[in-house]
């Protein structure tokens, strides 16, 4: 501890640790029926993490390139020591983390966590979804299977359907007409350096609002006397359960990991059928589920393209929740935004679900 | 005993938390060590130096999972395709008399190029490609 | 003007009226330009149409018409002009004379190398070395002629896959004779071996596998030359693919007494018709042993077979079991890339010494075998490899955990005395 001690001295000389220990001592989260869902950003970041860790082991082996890519990751699950563990962690810490950004997304909207002063907050995490997504769909197709390859095809397809730009956003995705190896360079290169330095400097802003604005309060908490509001400190306090819950995400997920591998499969071939049962990832499966039901038309517009700019219609106002009014009267304005997070919920649950019967 | 108690806690925690790193690093460190066969390509295979292989010989070598059979010709050059005939799987071999690949099972013939010439097989053998850099003998898929 | 022109001209008229109006296109893309074949027109319109017409037949696609092989005018509307014997007419020749027939264009090669440059003009002369000929020739009908195996007029060459001399459909034009009961006891003949052979390895390959790589009848007897004296077995033929079996039988020790006691050597052992997928048992000495049939207990050969059996038995279990082996390592979900490679390598083995049995010479097969079940256990060694990793990798994982829940207690102990 006295080494410690020591440490901290000399670096308050040349930096000035006091914000730093101001935030240590003061910072303070508020204690209700709803704090569960204050950790659910944390264990989202925390997954995060074990993405970035994993995903650079992976790539010391790694070979991008249809000449080798699949090769490389059957030597990586087969020959390198715990090369298994690692692919397999990694796969399985890109699903739950989708899951729990989705969480923590919904707690965050239901507790109305994203109203004044936390609007920006609310915005970046909206893009925080988007790219966590986007890191899935081009983190998805670089082992560069069957079912992969295909879900990649029927993914871009989708673009495609974009009136007037959707054919030349689709050649730009693809790097060509078809899903190629030019395809595989360009997602690798989406899924290593674009997508990581984006998603890092807008983790850092986004975290950067929380430790500014603190905890959110909800508003039966705020109306509460300061007498009657419970906090405990962040430090020691939350840091300790963070961790421990922290803790059972990692055992869980070693679970995972070693009772319900992640398959290879066959390699990719263009000039075979599509295999039985391809399906997009599971985060993807209601906009595919909803897709498949449009009939080709509605009025004179194609089905595909109402759909697409439904699910555009509904993220954009979904973005710019905290800023919209649908109501002069605050607490019809709260059900209608409380009614619309719901059905957005149910919706996405019924069709997901449906996806897999 | 409140303070006994803490320390207790803490150094439990303590040792705790370095059980869980020593659990993580060893893993990581494990697997930063590349195995013994670094070979990672399985579309491409080293065979050896050029030396080892005689005029008129043949070896059959294994590419990933498939038994490939590597042949230099009286001329000296090299060939390569797929050991597995092509009409019941039996692994085929190098006639160096008639220069031709030949399938004991059931007479089957197939010509320097893997052509399918005479028997039962009713097609040519999977060809490979064959590099010589700095003397190596390497066998390429030819698939792309 | 007598009845008969006048029928003649009126039947002109209507074939020509009817011809128009129907539009029937006896004159197919190809033959229109070529010639008008007023055999066929007469024939189509009186509906008196040659047995089993088609307008597949080869014949029939090159430009031959009625009158190229049964003689006559084709020219000719005039039905007794067309069909006199002053133009040749030689209608429907006796059964007798058909390979004759047949060999007027058949055998001269003149004619035929219009259609093809190395096609073959001895079938006629051999047909008459076959038993089929032979018998022909003293006056038998009951035998088979030339339309009798490519029909009369649906010839197709026996590329074709409809032709009756395709590989796969041989059998049953053979059957068509061969397994007429009534006609083959005439002659003391069996009449059941297209039953036998569609039993056979080779039988199912073609008929069921359509693998043309197999034996047909013809592969082993011949086609026009089928059964000539002087063959009494099909033993040498075998040899034409089983290579090796052959080299190995006639350099081995029982080449010779197989040839003083006339036995025929394959046929001996695995049967003709009936040949079926030879099993381990066949070398043994207990039920289903073809070596106790003439070795007895005791005996240099009997104690041989129970050596050979006994290896090539391990071997073939030690296949089977790695085989096995290799899916369970499998559905663990590790890793069995090379001990499936290593198992292409030991079947390869297996066939090698299950081959080499036809030396009858306990050290060939010996040495063979002895390879693949040194290449087994090195299969089995890598397995248990896996099986092991299997188990070591869920006790690392509970270790892991155990320490993990430790730590997680440890903390929940730890925020508790927090709070309080």
């Amino acid at each position: 501890m006295k080494k410690l001690l020591k440490i901290e001295n000399w670096l308050d000389e040349r930096f000035d640790l006091t914000p730093i220990r101001n935030l240590i001592e003061h910072k303070k989260v508020p204690v209700h029926g709803h704090s569960i869902w204050y950790y659910m950003g944390g264990i989202s970041l925390f997954l995060f993490i074990i993405q970035v860790f994993t995903g650079l082991l992976l790539l010391m082996y790694y070979i991008p390139g249809e000449n080798a890519a699949y090769e490389s990751v059957q030597f990586i699950i087969t020959k390198v020591s715990f090369g298994w563990l690692i692919r397999n962690l990694h796969s399985w810490s890109a699903n739950l983390m989708v899951l729990f950004i989705f969480l923590h997304m919904f707690s965050v909207f239901f507790t109305k966590a994203f109203r004044k002063p936390r609007e920006l907050t609310w915005v970046t995490g909206f893009f925080l979804l988007l790219l966590a997504m986007g890191f899935g769909f081009s983190g998805y197709l670089l082992p560069w299977n069957e079912l992969a390859f295909f879900a990649t095809k029927v993914g871009t397809d989708i673009v495609a359907v974009v009136p007037f730009i959707g054919e030349e956003l689709k050649i730009i995705l693809r790097g060509g007409e078809d899903v190629t190896g030019a395809t595989l360079s360009r997602f690798f290169g989406i899924h290593v350096a674009i997508l990581p330095a984006i998603f890092t400097s807008l983790l850092v802003i986004h975290l950067f609002f929380v430790q500014r604005q603190g905890m959110s309060e909800p508003e039966e908490f705020e109306q509460l006397s300061e007498k009657e509001k419970k906090y405990i400190p962040f430090f020691p306090n939350f840091v300790l359960q963070d961790a421990l819950l922290w803790i059972i995400v990692l055992i869980g997920l070693l679970s995972l990991t070693l009772f319900f591998p992640w398959e290879l499969g066959l390699k990719a071939d263009a000039l075979a059928s599509a295999p039985l049962g391809i399906k997009p990832e599971w985060y993807f499966m209601f906009m595919f589920e909803t897709l498949k039901l449009l009939p080709a038309h509605i009025l004179f517009v194609e089905g595909e393209v109402v759909g697409i700019f439904a699910f555009a219609f509904a993220g954009i106002i979904w973005m710019f929740i905290p800023f919209i009014k649908f109501s002069k009267r605050k607490d019809l304005n709260s059900k209608i935004i409380r009614w619309f997070g719901l059905i957005s919920l149910i919706y996405m649950i019924i069709f997901t679900i449906k996806g897999y019967l | 005993m409140g303070t006994d108690r803490r320390k207790f806690i803490n150094s439990l925690l303590g040792i705790g938390s370095l059980g869980a790193f020593s659990a993580i690093i060893y893993p990581i460190v494990s697997f930063l060590i590349p195995p013994k066969i670094a070979d990672v390509k399985i579309n491409s295979l080293k065979v050896g130096p050029v030396a080892d292989f005689k005029n008129n010989s043949s070896k059959i070598v294994r590419f990933g999972r498939t038994p490939v059979i590597l042949i230099r010709t009286k001329d000296g050059e090299f060939k390569a395709m797929e050991a597995t005939c092509t009409h019941l799987d039996c692994l085929v071999q190098f006639k160096e008399d008639t220069q031709q690949i030949f399938c004991a099972c059931h007479n089957g013939i197939y010509d320097i190029q893997g052509r399918n010439i005479s028997g039962p097989p009713p097609k040519p053998l999977k060809q490979y490609d064959v590099n010589i850099t700095d003397d190596e003998i390497r066998i390429t898929s030819q698939d792309v | 003007m007598n009845k008969k022109n006048l029928f003649n001209i009126c039947s002109f008229i209507f074939l020509f009226t009817a011809l128009s109006i129907s539009g029937v296109t006896i004159s197919d893309s190809e033959k229109s330009s070529k010639f008008e074949d007023e055999c066929i027109n007469c024939h189509i319109e009186n509906e008196i149409m040659p047995e089993h017409f088609s307008k597949n037949d080869i014949h029939w696609q090159k430009g031959l018409s009625c009158a190229g092989c049964h003689g006559g005018d084709a020219n000719e509307i005039n039905e007794e002009k067309a069909m006199s014997k002053r133009n040749g007419f030689v209608g429907i020749p006796d059964k007798k004379e058909i390979p004759n027939f047949c060999g007027k264009c058949h055998s001269d090669i003149g004619k035929m190398q219009l259609f093809q440059a190395r096609i073959p003009t001895d079938q006629v002369s051999q047909y008459y070395v076959s038993k089929h000929g032979k018998q022909l020739k003293i006056g038998n009908l009951d035998v088979a002629t030339c339309t009798d195996c490519h029909t009369t007029h649906e010839i197709l060459p026996a590329s074709d896959t409809r032709s009756t001399t395709y590989a796969i459909n041989i059998p049953n034009t053979c059957n068509n004779c061969h397994g007429n009961r009534d006609l083959m006891n005439k002659y003391n003949m069996e009449s059941n071996q297209v039953a036998e052979y569609s039993k056979s390895v080779h039988g199912i390959a073609l008929l069921e596998k359509q693998d043309i790589g197999a034996p047909s009848c013809n592969d082993c007897h011949g086609n026009h030359g089928a059964n000539p004296p002087g063959v009494e077995s099909i033993s040498h033929i075998c040899g034409s693919c089983h290579v090796n079996n052959m080299n190995y039988f006639n350099n081995s020790s029982m080449a010779s007494e197989f040839a003083d006691m006339e036995i025929n050597a394959c046929e001996q052992c695995h049967g003709n018709h009936l040949i079926l997928k030879p099993n381990d048992e066949m070398i043994s000495v207990e039920e289903e042993s073809t070596c106790t049939e003439c070795h007895s207990e005791g005996e240099e050969g009997y104690i041989a077979a129970e050596l050979i059996y006994d290896k090539i038995k391990s071997l073939s279990s030690l296949y089977d079991s790695t085989k096995a082996i290799s899916e369970k390592v499998n559905i663990m979900g590790m890793n069995n890339i090379e001990i499936e490679y290593s198992l292409k390598n030991i079947k390869q083995n297996l066939i090698q010494s299950r081959t080499l049995v036809h030396t009858f010479d306990t050290s060939e097969v010996f040495v063979k075998a002895n390879e693949g079940i040194l290449a087994s256990q090195g299969a089995l060694l890598l397995a248990d490899n896996e099986i092991a990793e299997y188990f070591e990798r869920r006790l690392g994982y509970g270790v892991a955990i155990f320490i993990l829940i430790l730590l997680a207690a440890t903390l929940y102990w730890k925020i508790r005395s927090l709070g309080s």
